[in-house]
């Protein structure tokens, strides 16, 4: 997002533009956003079947992993192959509590987040003396051996049944899909108004100086070690929540739910949103949920045998992925932004937006 | 901006290209949401059934770790539908069977079982495959108070009150350990014996039936493999089995696992006594893994075929008429139906192990619906299935065990020795590997009742599939 002002002022538009403008504080900003976004999911879900509602939530749960991702990569410039790990985490340790304990379900939801953010503390402190390939290698080794761990200890961990997960019982005559949809949405939107809040302060800002430059960064008092693991932590306690989410979405949580793919899929559908941005995790997230299902259908028109329907999800992800790369190589929320910013300053009488210098608004 | 110094028609390209991409997610994203359930003339009020027609579902590994082989049984599933459908179907209602892929993945189970339930309103879910799968969707499944028949795994797990509208099928590992660890007690006293098994479910189900009948003093070594890494030769389990002086060897294997353990053994000259769990010693599938292997592995074409033969003599179990069995009635009539329903499935995979669970599994689907009369609906349908499941005629060697507390299918199976003079090969994909019965057919329970002669009659084909297919 783009400090008012700078992209194109806001004083040359119509007055009733201008009406419409949204406040310059951060905080007031992003929750009037989310309020919006609120509304505009109530309208859905209250309309849509259970099932679809089951996908919608399905959608917000993957947008806080993505988000969380976003901000290590597309902020901080750290890679993480292992982030289906960190869901994990997560998920199991919402489950253990559901099984063993009868805490408030807010209580496990925090506890979920603090496990995987611990997770992400020990994975973040030598992540900081990685760079490119070989932190993609330490968190890729995370997604490979976590699993195992659950397994080695079923009795603990449930072994190939999991552990049962429990959604607090609905409210009134609100059938189970779309209650479970809400818990989820409101997870979702908490977490991009506190991310969004978090990338327009300090911390932000030292985000993304130790990704341009951590000499710099350094040079201009940022501790560049520290301001990595901050955004390890807070990236593992998103995924942390997220796989809480999926456990509840499931029912159960084993380790079959975690696969090393779930990883590499979430750092794609991360790309093809749109790294660094927010609300581009909602497309990387519609992607992750119905890819499959739109490869699954299309196979089926053009009769295909299962040997190649088996990989077309992941071909149409891979032609997904290449079409989005060339055509807006800031993925689909950056290609929509600047898409948008060209349609606006191709109005007549306009003449070209950009040679006009932007006054402060 | 990025892009000022481009020309215009690569700009306004740009913009094509990007609000084309966002129209089309939009759109999609409209047409999936939009495609809600519309339901048929139903009959009464159930979900799934008109007076023509019952629609049920599945979810099945197409793809993944766990596809090979277990992807055949879904489509010869449908093969019975097939069937039965150009028949009249049942009760005049014909059956359509949509089976989805989860790749083994509980988190897609949970999202594909919804999605059959809620949107696509199928009457129940039948023949779905895998422990951690389908305990992902057993709470759901319930709560909608929507069937989860003849689930296809052996865990303890599917017959408990808790969820009385989910039942097995196969018999359960326990049950397999208990038949094949009496027959050792009996036949290899005083040998001593080792343990080779999956560190899963699976695994631990097998071992605690082996441990109820196999005194533990015999017991010289227990090895396990992890499936999810499985990749490599079980060298080091065999040669700690071998160092054990392990005369005989209990295995709870996948076939790939069957073939990884018992090469690597051949190679240091070992060659125990196996004993191995049905799933693990389907010929068709571990005859041709052995071969496959030994050829990845350098080996000659002669030794690749000599490497099938490791397979002779192994003893393993069966709970209805293994393939290579030409004569049996029911062997020929599986057969039949493939080759007339599935053609292109007889001819990638031939009448295996698979194959033949998907035909049996189907009929008594089958049966089921016969039973529950012209009045179809969900209760009865359980009911049907607890009050008359004894007498359902299915493959299997004794009947099925359903009853209102029961939700185990086969209870029971026989001791068999795989042998290469036994009858031929009758698949295209060639079982070549025979096999002999060396026990009568034993029941038993997963609890701590004891290994029992079965003294019933094993039903033979009706005649109208006989016939008919």
């Amino acid at each position: 997002m783009s400090p008012p002002g700078t992209s194109r002022s806001w004083g040359d538009r119509a007055p009733w533009v201008r009406g419409l403008r949204l406040p310059t504080q951060p905080l007031v900003r992003h929750l009037l956003l989310a309020l919006c976004g609120a509304g505009l999911l109530y309208a859905i879900t209250s309309s849509l079947s259970p099932y679809n509602d089951f996908e919608v939530g399905e959608i917000a749960l993957y947008v806080i992993a993505l988000a969380g991702l976003s901000l290590l990569t597309g902020s901080n410039g750290q890679i993480s192959l292992g982030h289906g790990a960190f869901m994990a985490v997560g998920a199991y340790s919402a489950a253990l509590l559901m099984t063993h304990t009868h805490l408030n379900f807010l209580i496990e939801l925090v506890a979920a987040i603090g496990a995987a953010g611990l997770l992400g503390l020990v994975i973040g402190i030598p992540a900081t003396r990685l760079k490119g390939p070989y932190l993609a290698g330490l968190t890729l080794l995370l997604a490979l051996a976590l699993p195992p761990i659950a397994d080695k200890w079923s009795s603990t961990f449930g072994g190939d049944q999991g552990l049962t997960t429990t959604t607090p019982s609905a409210p009134g005559t609100i059938n189970p899909e779309e209650w479970l949809a809400w818990i989820q949405i409101i997870g979702a939107l908490i977490t991009l108004v506190l991310l969004a809040n978090l990338l327009r302060s300090r911390f932000g800002r030292s985000f993304r100086a130790v990704r341009d430059d951590e000499i710099a960064a350094s040079l201009a008092g940022i501790h560049v070690a520290r301001t990595k693991v901050i955004a390890f932590v807070i990236s593992a306690a998103c995924a942390g929540l997220a796989g809480a989410f999926l456990g509840l979405s499931t029912g159960v949580v084993n380790t079959g739910e975690f696969p090393l793919t779930l990883s590499i899929q979430l750092l794609a559908a991360m790309v093809l949103g749109g790294t660094g941005t927010l609300m581009g995790m909602w497309w990387g997230a519609i992607l992750l949920v119905y890819l499959p299902q739109w490869s699954t259908s299309l196979s089926g028109d053009f009769s295909l045998g299962s040997g190649a329907s088996a990989y077309l999800a992941t071909i149409i992800f891979g032609v997904v992925l290449i079409v989005v790369m060339i055509a807006a190589p800031t993925g689909i929320q950056g290609g929509l932004r600047w898409a948008w910013r060209r349609l606006w300053s191709l109005r007549p009488g306009t003449g070209d937006g950009m040679s006009k210098i932007s006054r402060p608004a | 901006m990025r892009h000022s110094n481009h020309t215009s028609l690569a700009r306004y390209g740009r913009v094509l290209v990007t609000g084309a991409l966002g129209v089309t997610l939009g759109a999609t994203l409209l047409a999936a949401c939009s495609s809600s359930p519309k339901a048929a003339p139903a009959q009464g009020n159930v979900p799934g059934v008109t007076s023509t027609s019952i629609n049920i579902g599945a979810t099945v590994p197409l793809t993944g770790p766990a596809a090979p082989g277990y992807d055949e049984i879904a489509p010869a599933m449908d093969a019975v539908f097939g069937w039965v459908n150009a028949h009249g179907g049942v009760h005049g209602r014909k059956i359509h069977y949509t089976y989805l892929d989860d790749g083994y993945n509980p988190a897609n189970t949970a999202t594909l079982t919804r999605k059959l339930v809620l949107q696509d309103n199928v009457f129940a879910d039948v023949g779905s495959l895998g422990t951690p799968t389908q305990t992902a969707v057993q709470g759901f499944l319930n709560s909608q108070k929507v069937p989860q028949l003849f689930i296809e795994s052996g865990c303890n797990c599917w017959s408990d009150s808790r969820y009385p509208y989910s039942s097995g099928w196969q018999p359960p590992y326990t049950i397999e350990g208990k038949i094949l660890g009496s027959y050792i007690k009996a036949n290899f006293a005083g040998k001593k014996i080792g343990y080779l098994y999956q560190g899963d479910e699976f695994g631990n189900d097998f071992v605690k039936g082996l441990d109820m009948e196999i005194p533990s003093s015999s017991v010289v070594s227990r090895q396990n493999y992890d499936a999810a890494t499985l990749a490599g030769p079980l060298s080091n389990q065999m040669a700690a089995l071998k160092a054990a002086g392990a005369q005989v060897i209990a295995m709870a294997t996948i076939p790939a696992a069957t073939a990884l353990a018992m090469l690597p053994a051949a190679a240091i000259g070992y060659l125990p006594q196996y004993v191995i769990s049905n799933v693990g010693a389907d010929t068709p599938t571990v005859g041709p893994l052995l071969a496959s292997f030994t050829q990845k592995g350098g080996g000659s074409a002669a030794q690749a075929k000599a490497a099938t033969g490791l397979l002779n003599g192994v003893i393993t179990d069966a709970y209805f008429a293994p393939e290579a069995n030409v004569s049996n009635p029911w062997v020929q009539v599986e057969k039949k139906l493939l080759q007339d329903y599935a053609p292109a499935l007889y001819a990638k995979s031939g009448l295996d192990g698979n194959t033949q669970y998907g035909i049996a599994l189907a009929y008594t689907f089958v049966e089921a619906l016969r039973a529950t009369g012209k009045n179809l609906t969900r209760p009865r349908l359980l009911a049907a299935i607890a009050t008359a499941g004894k007498n359902f005629v299915t493959p299997g060697f004794v009947p099925l065990s359903y009853s209102s507390t029961v939700h185990f299918g086969f209870e029971g199976s026989q001791v068999i020795k795989l042998s290469s003079t036994a009858p031929p090969a009758v698949t295209p994909s060639g079982s070549w590997i025979g096999s002999t019965p060396v026990t009568p057919v034993e029941v038993t329970d997963v609890g701590s009742g004891p290994v029992t002669r079965y003294k019933g009659t094993t039903s033979s084909p009706p005649k109208s599939l006989v016939s008919t297919s």
